[in-house]
């Protein structure tokens, strides 16, 4: 087959190809390296790195007990923040969060590896099974969690430390969310999700029950009059559309959709991608989109943005590491028209764009892609379903510092509240301290109410 | 370019570094080795009565403590004196010598505490070729409980006794190799001068268990389950010999003794602070054990650049001239008041100056500084201490300042006085008042 023949075509490359293209992007340091890398790490005071962690994980503790040779350690005190510290650790931008401020920078511009230890410690403990919390007496008290992503599953995990009862509804057919299926295959190897959802669950008292979606099988208000409280954490749903003329057409694809594909795909060798490939945006899914659909065996990937580098959600290192694997990103360039022949793809006309009086603006010129697959990967949507009357703010669920909505013992977090970062890191934290009001409401509650005069 | 020829109790090397007497020094072909690379002379490895020789361990005889990867900070042995057939060692030493007659080539000896056995192995040793003996009365373990090494060391009369003999069987330079597994090392200085030595050289090891191994709870290094005291040495135990060297060579009784500088020499640096301090030359060990004979060439070009660059022109130019400037604390100048700076552009905020300073100090720190992560010294709280700059990991991001005089000290709120005041004469001190009274 190989990587130029012209449409969209499964097993362009070797088997061994493909085995070397997705596996483990940064594999796991050994505990050699681990030390080496623990070992840059000052112990700093009031840590910069612990306050861009939107977790707040102590991460100079966390290198120390690295290096003294207690990886175990080192895992509780990360889970004590972030139990999903282990997905975190491989996809968290950390050269736009703790790696960033590290103050290493200042001096070496080469910060401590503090993502790759953080790897290292919790891969430790899940590979030993080691767990470090004990669900609290039972409370009675049952929680609805929806959607089982990195906020809901946070969010559920300290519930049941607490003794709650936990059921978890999720759409989908495996937990994980975004985790499971909407990061690139090479972050996230050897079926890790799943390994850490099952790390998660192992605390006990809570179900997941999948295939149960909002809107579809159930309401807001069917939970509430069940359970002593809600968490909502669904997740965005919708695409956001190009916009342009004949995105219908066959081989114009949604690129999340094309990112869960390959990671539900046992052999990779099965997922079609086309010869010239265009993705269209500027995030970390259209990255993700392109890098893969280049690994997949694609001739030529070009990823199309319309603002400059600059503006660009993708981070440098994402950005870097496209173009190291052969993807083309060119900017300002917005898509005008998918061109067809014989009712399929086989180009896309753009338009050159600039920034006029602060606005964004097609020059009038444009020209043609050639392109037999196009990735839209411009944005992805709330879609609120069977949640009443609850209040939303631009677009998506409306929260207050707690996370609590509109609605008495309703609580959201993670994408489908409006944080401006829809990051995995940020969705822990929402559902983690979700949790934490959760317990505060119900313990209140339990507790006499004491007249004040 | 600076001359680096070493003459010591007149004995002659091409540069001041000498390998000290230990496993890097046992036999020709080692020594053959250390003197194609440069090193300057070789103590032997200390040679025993004729007879049946030691035996060592079989198992581990080495143990360590390591800084940031991995490098080694201290290391420990358990090792004895040679356990090679005496006249191995003599005939291989003689060969030596007839090869590298610029070299300088030390005996180190150690036999039992009784005249007859110095007055025997004196003449072999001389015959060698030897340029002259170094007494090892330092070695701490294992044959200090025969009554030799470092048995001998701790108790100055057998010091003085055992230096007497060998400068009466002998007309080679004796350097008297002292223990600091003792409470004042000018006592055994001061026996060695008595008897006669015509130096002393010092440190030996330190007694000393490195680590303990909690598999087994033993201390390491563990032979079949045991552990004992090794001898520790390394860059770890640089400061207490340094201090002991000073305090031979400021001690009125022992003033002008030469002194060869050994403990935890690693760089040109390290061995320029010894010859600051007195010492006539340095020896070497464990940075030869940890990275090989070639580190000589480090430390003579080091010595070297740096010297030409400070206008030194000999070793005699620089040997000795920080001992004036080693005192008493009583004496050091309490009217002197310095204060931390923190240079902005060179800090990375890290805050362990802060924390530092807040938690087990004065609190002279600034954490924010308008709501900003900033640190700055406040220096009406700040006692100059100078832990803010041992704990900086930026060279030179923190120094201490001093006032000058007539500068008002924010802390105390006084006027830097200009003129030199000490403890002995201070109002606060009770043996000053009554003195004055």
């Amino acid at each position: 087959m190989g990587t130029t023949q012209s449409g969209i075509h499964r097993g362009r490359l070797a088997p061994t190809e493909y085995e070397t293209n997705f596996s483990d992007l940064h594999p796991r340091l050994d505990d050699h390296e681990a030390l080496v890398a623990a070992d840059r790490c000052y112990f700093c005071y009031d840590a910069p790195c612990m306050t861009a962690c939107p977790t707040s994980i102590d991460i100079p503790l966390f290198i120390r007990q690295i290096s003294t040779g207690n990886p175990v350690g080192s895992a509780k005190t990360i889970f004590d923040q972030n139990i999903l510290g282990g997905m975190c650790a491989r996809v968290c931008p950390t050269e736009t969060l703790c790696e960033q401020v590290c103050v290493r920078n200042t001096a070496e511009h080469r910060p401590v590896e503090i993502g790759r230890l953080q790897r290292y410690a919790t891969d430790v403990a899940i590979a030993t099974n080691t767990h470090f919390y004990e669900r609290a007496a039972r409370t009675g008290k049952a929680i609805a969690v929806v959607g089982a992503g990195p906020a809901g599953l946070a969010c559920a995990h300290r519930l049941a430390v607490a003794g709650h009862d936990v059921v978890v509804f999720e759409a989908r057919e495996k937990a994980g969310g975004l985790n499971e299926y909407g990061i690139a295959t090479y972050k996230a190897v050897d079926d890790f999700a799943q390994a850490e959802v099952d790390y998660v669950l192992s605390i006990g008292g809570i179900e997941v029950k999948n295939g149960l979606k909002l809107g579809r099988d159930f309401t807001l208000s069917d939970l509430t009059a069940n359970f002593d409280a809600v968490f909502l954490g669904m997740g965005l749903s919708g695409v956001n559309a190009l916009g342009a003329e004949g995105e219908n057409l066959p081989g114009v694809v949604d690129a999340v959709d094309f990112i869960a594909e390959l990671r539900q795909a046992a052999d990779k060798a099965t997922v079609p991608v086309g010869r010239r490939v265009v993705v269209i945006g500027g995030g970390m899914t259209a990255i993700d989109a392109a890098v893969q659909a280049k690994l997949l065996g694609a001739e030529e990937v070009t990823i199309c943005y319309r603002r400059g580098k600059e503006q660009m959600n993708a981070s440098e290192f994402e950005q870097d590491l496209a173009a190291s694997k052969g993807v083309m990103i060119r900017h300002w360039l917005q898509p005008k028209r998918v061109i067809a022949r014989d009712g399929h793809v086989a180009g896309i006309e753009v338009e050159y764009t600039e920034m006029r009086d602060g606005k964004l603006t097609g020059t009038g010129e444009t020209g043609v892609l050639a392109a037999d697959q196009i990735f839209k990967a411009i944005g992805q949507t709330f879609e609120p379903a069977g949640l009443g009357s609850l209040a939303m703010a631009s677009g998506r669920i409306a929260i207050d510092a707690e996370g609590r909505t509109s609605v008495a013992n309703v609580w959201a977090g993670g994408d489908c509240v409006k944080a401006g970062e829809d990051l995995t890191v940020t969705s822990v934290a929402q559902g983690r301290d979700a949790a934490d009001s959760i317990n505060r409401m119900l313990a209140a509650g339990a507790q006499p109410s004491i007249a004040v005069a | 370019m600076a001359d680096l020829r070493n003459n010591f109790v007149g004995i002659k090397s091409p540069n001041p570094f000498w390998l000290a007497s230990a496993p890097p020094t046992d036999k020709a072909y080692n020594v053959e080795r250390a003197f194609k690379a440069g090193w300057g002379g070789v103590v032997w490895k200390t040679l025993g009565e004729e007879g049946p020789p030691v035996v060592n361990v079989n198992g581990p005889r080495y143990g360590a403590i390591w800084g940031a990867d991995r490098r080694l900070l201290g290391l420990n042995n358990i090792e004895l004196i040679t356990d090679r057939d005496l006249y191995t060692n003599l005939r291989e030493m003689k060969q030596v010598k007839m090869n590298w007659p610029d070299r300088a080539l030390i005996a180190s000896i150690m036999v039992p505490c009784e005249e007859e056995s110095w007055k025997a192995i004196l003449p072999l040793v001389e015959e060698t070729g030897a340029d002259g003996i170094e007494l090892n009365f330092g070695c701490p373990h294992g044959m200090s409980e025969r009554g030799m090494g470092a048995a001998v060391g701790q108790v100055p009369e057998y010091i003085e006794m055992v230096v007497r003999w060998c400068k009466q069987y002998t007309r080679m330079p004796v350097i008297t190799k002292l223990t600091p597994n003792i409470t004042d090392i000018r006592k055994p200085a001061r026996a060695a001068k008595a008897g006669g030595t015509d130096a002393v050289s010092l440190i030996n090891t330190i007694n000393s268990i490195v680590s303990v191994d909690l598999d087994n709870f033993a201390p390491n290094p563990t032979v079949g389950g045991k552990g004992t005291h090794g001898g520790y040495c390394g860059p770890a135990v640089k400061p207490i010999a340094l201090n002991m060297v000073a305090e031979i060579a400021r001690d009125p009784e022992t003033y002008g003794l030469p002194i060869s500088g050994i403990g935890g020499i690693t760089t040109w640096r390290d061995a320029a602070e010894f010859l600051a301090l007195g010492a006539g030359n340095v020896q070497v060990c464990t940075a030869a054990m940890t990275y090989g004979f070639k580190i000589v060439q480090e430390m003579i070009s080091g010595l070297s650049d740096w010297m030409d660059s400070k206008g030194h022109r000999s070793l005699d130019d620089i040997c000795g001239r920080a001992v004036p400037n080693v005192t008493d604390w009583q004496y050091l100048n309490l009217n002197y008041i310095a204060k931390a700076h923190i240079d902005q552009d060179a800090c990375i905020k890290c805050g362990r100056c802060h924390i530092a300073c807040e938690d087990t100090s004065h609190q002279a720190i600034t954490q924010f500084v308008d709501g900003v992560r900033h640190f700055e010294v406040m220096e009406d709280e700040c006692v100059g201490c100078n832990l803010c700059v041992n704990v900086c990991p930026v060279e030179n991001c923190i120094t201490m300042v001093g006032l000058e005089p007539g500068t008002l000290d924010q802390r105390t709120g006084k006027v830097v006085d200009p003129n030199y005041a000490n403890w002995t004469t201070h109002p606060n001190n009770p043996a000053a008042r009554q003195a004055a009274e």
